[in-house]
C-alpha cells in the first residue's frame, strides 16, 4: 500500500504555492510549516515525518562525507557510508532538540541541511585526524623571511613586516593564543579537531584566534607598518 | 606545514578587518544567508559581519561552501514533487 507523504501542503492554504517563499522574511512558507506541524504531531504522522527528514539529512550527509572524504584517501567507501549514517542520526537528534528555534528565516529543508552538513564535516575531520599528533608549533620560522620575487624595496618591507609578525607571535601572544594561531593558520589543523583535543568548542577557539590576530594587528599598527594597501592602524 | 604565498600568509595570520559574527551566530544565520545569496539578494547587507567571519574562520567557510553547493544542487521546490 502506498502511504501518503507525511508532510503535505496540498490544499493547506489557497494561494500559497509549495515552496513559495513567504512575503515576510520570518514567516515560514507552506511546505516549511507542514514540516514543523508534522514533526510536532503525535503517532504515525510524526514517525513518517521523522523518517522522511532522516532520508533528506542522510542525502546531505552523504554529499558532504564524499566531498570532504576525497581529501583523505585512507577513508574508504564503507567508512564514508558509516560516517554519513552516523552524521545523519546525530544531526536529526540535534535538529529535533531545536525544532522550537526554527523561525522560518529560510526553507525548513535548508535549515535541516545545515545540521547534517555540519555534523558530517566535523565527523570526517575527526576521523581523518584520529590518532594523529597535532602540530602545534611551526616546523620552521623561516617562512617569515625571504622574498616572493617582488622588487628589492618591496622584499625589504615584506621582510620587516614578517619579522615583526614573528616577534609579535613569540612575545605578544599568550602560549594558548600562539598554540591556536599556529595550529590553525600555519599547520592547517581543523578547528573542530583542535577543539576536541583541547576540550573546548569551535566558537571558543575562534575567539582565541580572533584575539590573537587583533594583537598582531595592534603590534604592527604601533610600528606604523602597512598591511597591503592600508596601515595596520586603519585596520584595527 | 603548508607553504603560503606572502599575501595568503598575511591573510591567515591577521584575519579579516572589521566586526564579524561569532561561530555560533554564523551557524544561526547560515541558512538564511545562503538562500539570500542564491536568490541574488544582498546577503552581506542582510547579515552584517557574516562575510568577514567566513573569511576568518576556515571551518565556517567550509560549512558555507557546502550548504550553498548542496542547496544549489537540489531541485527547486516548484521543480520537484509536492511534499
Amino acid at each position: 500500500m502506498t502511504q501518503a507523504p507525511a508532510v503535505s501542503v496540498k490544499n493547506l492554504e489557497s494561494g500559497s504555492g509549495v515552496g513559495e517563499k513567504s512575503a515576510h522574511p520570518d514567516v515560514p512558507d507552506a511546505e516549511s510549516r507542514a514540516w514543523v506541524a508534522a514533526l510536532r504531531a503525535d503517532g504515525p504522522r510524526r514517525d513518517r515525518a521523522v523518517a522522511e527528514l532522516h532520508e533528506l539529512m542522510l542525502r546531505a550527509a552523504s554529499f558532504e562525507v564524499r566531498r570532504r572524504g576525497s581529501a583523505f584517501p585512507h577513508l574508504r567507501g564503507g567508512d564514508l557510508d558509516d560516517l554519513a549514517m552516523q552524521s545523519a542520526d546525530d544531526a536529526l537528534m540535534a535538529l529535533l532538540g531545536k525544532i522550537d528555534d526554527y523561525r522560518g528565516a529560510s526553507r525548513f529543508t535548508t535549515w535541516a541541511y545545515k545540521f547534517a552538513l555540519l555534523e558530517a564535516a566535523v565527523n570526517v575531520r575527526r576521523r581523518a585526524w584520529q590518532g594523529r599528533e597535532l602540530p602545534l608549533e611551526p616546523e620552521t620560522w623561516e617562512l617569515f623571511g625571504g622574498s616572493d620575487g617582488s622588487s628589492p624595496q618591496a622584499a625589504a618591507e615584506q621582510g620587516e613586516l614578517f619579522g615583526e609578525l614573528g616577534t609579535a607571535i613569540a612575545e605578544q601572544l599568550t602560549p594558548h593564543q600562539r598554540e591556536v594561531l599556529v595550529a590553525i593558520t600555519l599547520n592547517d589543523v581543523p578547528i573542530d579537531v583542535l577543539a576536541d583535543r583541547l576540550n573546548t568548542t569551535r566558537g571558543a577557539l575562534y575567539k582565541t584566534l580572533h584575539d590573537a590576530r587583533q594583537k598582531l594587528r595592534g603590534h604592527l599598527a604601533d610600528r606604523g607598518m602597512r598591511i597591503g594597501a592600508e596601515t595596520a592602524g586603519e585596520a584595527r | 606545514m603548508r607553504r603560503h604565498d606572502h599575501e595568503g600568509l598575511l591573510r591567515a595570520l591577521l584575519g579579516p578587518e572589521g566586526p564579524q559574527l561569532t561561530c555560533e551566530e554564523c551557524f544561526e544565520q547560515l541558512d538564511r544567508y545562503v538562500e539570500l545569496e542564491l536568490a541574488g539578494s544582498d546577503a552581506d547587507k542582510a547579515v552584517p559581519g557574516m562575510r568577514a567571519h567566513l573569511e576568518g574562520c576556515p571551518a565556517c567557510h567550509g560549512d558555507h561552501e557546502s550548504l550553498r553547493t548542496f542547496v544549489r544542487s537540489e531541485p527547486r521546490p516548484h521543480e520537484g514533487e509536492a511534499r
